[in-house]
């Protein structure tokens, strides 16, 4: 017989051993090579070109998008240029974001010296402290654009007034339309409907042409049923929760009506199919199929339907929201790593102007876009402003490779931007009952289902 | 650390020995313990992989995922908040409809998939041709990728193109809306999943068959029984350890499951009829960002599925005797 102390010696090491090395793996430093970082006096100046710097950046384009990919590696090249003395490791993510890795990253401190996120994001990478305030480094001599960029996004992109990140796509929401379906049920595809009447009336004449088509199509499923309730509440002037985020804003008659058209729309007039707990990319699959009519979307998923479905843009358009009172708008950035030395945040800004930030450089160079095989025209990224806005928007226009009068009536019509809600996820997880069962359930209590959700919501705003 | 008892045995007669006696002296004693860590070395060479994945993989999650359910992180400070995070969860309106529908998956799972593939093992066992190739069709969907299988159920269960309704309408029943409608929904994930996993269980059980003496079956055919009582008098004492465990393992997978409604229904499924309490883990940690609340729910069902483990297990214990 062997002695257990000593085997429990032996296992007890062991197992320290594997908690010491697991604790070391994912504890890692955030401090790197280069110092702190605090900023000093000099942070608003740009960077010494003699300091040698490297620094990592997630959401390169991957291989198998190789349009994108030459871009990219174009601009890096340029950029060597201008900096000699910087390096960019670019590591390939496709999708540049998935909420468990995001998370799981975050945790274990080993995001790059810059890194992609969503505006929505923000609390998370603060409250995991895992991006510096970028303010003293961000002015008009490092970011020359600077103010062009809308007031309401970067306000997006900060906290107590201090910046946090700068951003890399914006858009608002608007009615995507199926040109071919619209002509088919006598309507005008370049006139989308601009009222929730219009909505339900154009909803009913295209399903009307029967063959399991659908007139319009909405999420309720996965946290975004919730999100296109927003959108739509915002649309008719309505808010989703009181300003300073403690209430729930949507019972309301404008909730009762997003409702209640929905329900109709779904039993009454049978305009929106029996399939429904759709999620982001049913909708789109649907339309490019001929299936569908309209839905609320944003210009970027035209790009998810031609890049990925292999549709053509010419088969679609795009008006503003019905309603026009508020839009819901959005988009992603790039964040800094806190931690990391001067000089490399320095390096993350410039190329973040670089590529990002300059119009008619990087990704607004839009006649190497064009020989990129990419699409030029769409109205995203939206964020400019002033001059740079009408030189950006006559330079699409010159290089456009899709039909730019398709989505005419969105880029003449601009409605008023309005961010998510408070705690969004959870307010839309509780959202989405309310939705799935307005398109589930034919004798669903409009009534009863906002008094519900709106007890629910505030529950969930007063756990702070 | 004392030496080691079989060092001890060999020590010469006469010398004192046992915990009383005084030590060898401390050369011998490093002699000693040298022999048998070279004894051992291999034995701990090989042991030190699986202590290292089990370490790394199970045991340390377990230990954060407690410390977890008592802390809060906001702006990278982490704090300890006791009750708070648990407070908050059996607070969320989601907690007991969360509760209600896997309790119901559970059972409905267990009415199926465990009762299903030992009919199916039992019939499979009486046959006495083509047994391989009706083996490998039972065992086929298990093959398939879980997503393709769940997809492939998705487009089934479709209540405007799908294939039931089309057939049930060709014949003309009525045809139901399957996951979009809260009396079916979660009948409706049973069913996929049921599809999905009994291939395992059919041919677990079917060993267990074959592995029943064949003269039990005669002395109970010379005793003029039935199929019936031929399966409740021999079939299930002597299939017993295995359909226990089975029984234990399919509660506590079932209790767990997440991907079936996720892919499904999205998660939540109409007016919450298909959320989970795993799908409320991962909605807390991967859309809310709140990693005390997922921590203190997943605390929760670790300790009911131990509970109900240690519960099973007391119970077989005192059956058995």
């Amino acid at each position: 017989m062997r002695s257990s102390g000593f085997r429990r010696t032996w296992t007890t090491a062991a197992i320290a051993a594997a908690f010491a090395l697991t604790a070391a793996a994912c504890g890692t430093s955030s401090t790197d090579e280069g110092g702190g970082s605090d900023p000093g006096s000099d942070a608003g100046k740009p960077l010494d070109k003699k300091a040698k710097v490297t620094i990592s950046i997630d959401c390169m384009p991957t291989k198998t998008k190789d349009d994108e990919l030459k871009g990219w590696n174009r601009d890096i090249k340029a950029f060597k240029k201008l900096y000699p003395n910087v390096t960019i490791k670019g590591k390939a993510t496709d999708p540049c974001l998935e909420p468990p890795r995001f998370t799981a990253m975050l945790k274990a401190k080993s995001q790059p010296d810059v890194f992609y996120a969503y505006f929505t994001d923000r609390q998370q990478i603060l409250d995991n402290d895992a991006a510096q305030d970028i303010t003293p480094y961000v002015n008009n001599k490092t970011v020359p654009a600077l103010g062009d960029i809308s007031g309401n996004v970067l306000n997006d992109l900060k906290s107590d007034d201090k910046l946090y990140g700068l951003p890399r796509e914006h858009y608002s929401m608007g009615l995507l339309v199926n040109r071919k379906l619209f002509k088919k049920a006598g309507l005008d595809p370049d006139k989308p409907p601009t009222t929730w009447e219009e909505v339900r009336s154009a909803s009913k004449k295209i399903a009307g042409l029967g063959g399991g088509v659908n007139g319009f199509g909405i999420y309720s499923a996965t946290n975004q049923g919730g999100w296109h309730f927003t959108a739509s509440v915002y649309s008719r002037g309505g808010s989703v929760v009181t300003p300073d985020g403690k209430k729930a804003a949507f019972n309301d008659d404008t909730g009762k009506a997003v409702l209640q058209q929905l329900k109709d729309m779904r039993f009454k007039d049978e305009s929106m199919g029996k399939t429904q707990l759709l999620k982001w990319g049913d909708l789109q699959k649907q339309m490019v199929s001929d299936k569908l009519g309209m839905f609320l979307a944003a210009p970027d998923d035209l790009n998810m339907m031609a890049q990925q479905l292999d549709a053509e843009y010419s088969r679609f358009g795009m008006g503003p929201i019905p309603g026009q009172k508020y839009t819901l708008t959005g988009g992603d950035a790039y964040y800094v790593k806190k931690g990391i030395s001067p000089e490399k945040t320095k390096a993350a800004i410039a190329w973040l102007n670089f590529r990002f930030l300059s119009q008619g450089k990087g990704r607004f160079d839009w006649p190497k876009i064009k020989t990129d095989g990419l699409p030029v025209g769409l109205p995203q990224p939206d964020f400019w402003t002033g001059e740079t806005r009408k030189k950006d928007d006559a330079a699409r226009e010159k290089d456009a490779t899709v039909p730019v009068e398709n989505f005419q009536a969105f880029r003449d019509n601009p409605v008023p931007g309005k961010t998510e809600p408070a705690k969004a996820q959870e307010v839309y997880k509780i959202l989405d009952v309310a939705m799935s069962t307005v398109l589930t359930n034919k004798n669903a209590d409009v009534d009863k289902l906002l008094d519900t959700a709106e007890q629910q919501v505030n529950q969930v705003l007063a756990n702070g | 650390m004392s030496a080691p008892a079989l060092t001890r045995s060999e020590a010469p007669k006469g010398r004192p020995s046992g915990k009383h006696a005084a030590g060898p002296p401390a050369g011998r004693r490093r002699e000693d313990i040298a022999r048998s860590i070279r004894r051992n070395l291999s034995a701990h060479g090989f042991l030190i992989g699986a202590v290292l994945c089990f370490g790394f993989f199970s045991w340390y999650p377990m230990v954060r995922e407690f410390l977890l359910a008592f802390q809060k992180n906001k702006n990278g400070v982490t704090t300890w908040v006791g009750w708070r995070n648990f407070e908050q969860v059996i607070n969320d309106p989601a907690f007991w409809q969360a509760w209600r529908n896997t309790l119901l998956f559970t059972a409905l799972a267990l009415v199926l998939g465990f009762a299903l593939p030992f009919l199916v093992a039992v019939l499979l066992n009486e046959f006495r041709h083509a047994q391989g190739y009706l083996r490998l069709l039972v065992y086929l969907p298990v093959m398939l990728p879980p997503v393709a299988s769940v997809l492939l159920f998705k487009y089934f269960y479709d209540p405007g193109h799908g294939l039931f309704n089309a057939i049930l309408g060709s014949v003309g029943l009525p045809e139901p809306e399957w996951l979009q409608s809260t009396d079916t929904a979660m009948l409706s994930v049973v069913i996929a999943a049921t599809w999905m996993n009994m291939g395992s269980a059919t041919l677990i059980y079917l060993a267990s068959l074959q592995g029943i003496p064949g003269e039990l079956y005669e002395a109970a055919d010379l005793d003029g029984a039935g199929l019936w009582r031929k399966i409740w008098h021999v079939t299930i004492p002597q299939t017993r350890l295995i359909l226990s465990l089975m029984f234990l393992m399919q509660i506590i997978a079932t209790m767990q499951v997440f991907v079936e409604p996720f892919l499904l229904t999205g998660g939540a499924g109409p007016e919450g009829s298909t959320t989970t309490v795993v799908y409320l883990i991962y909605q807390y940690a991967f859309n809310f960002n709140n990693y005390g609340a997922a921590a203190a729910l997943g605390l929760m069902l670790l300790l009911l599925l131990a509970g109900v483990s240690g519960a099973y297990a007391r119970l077989n214990r005192s059956s058995g005797e």
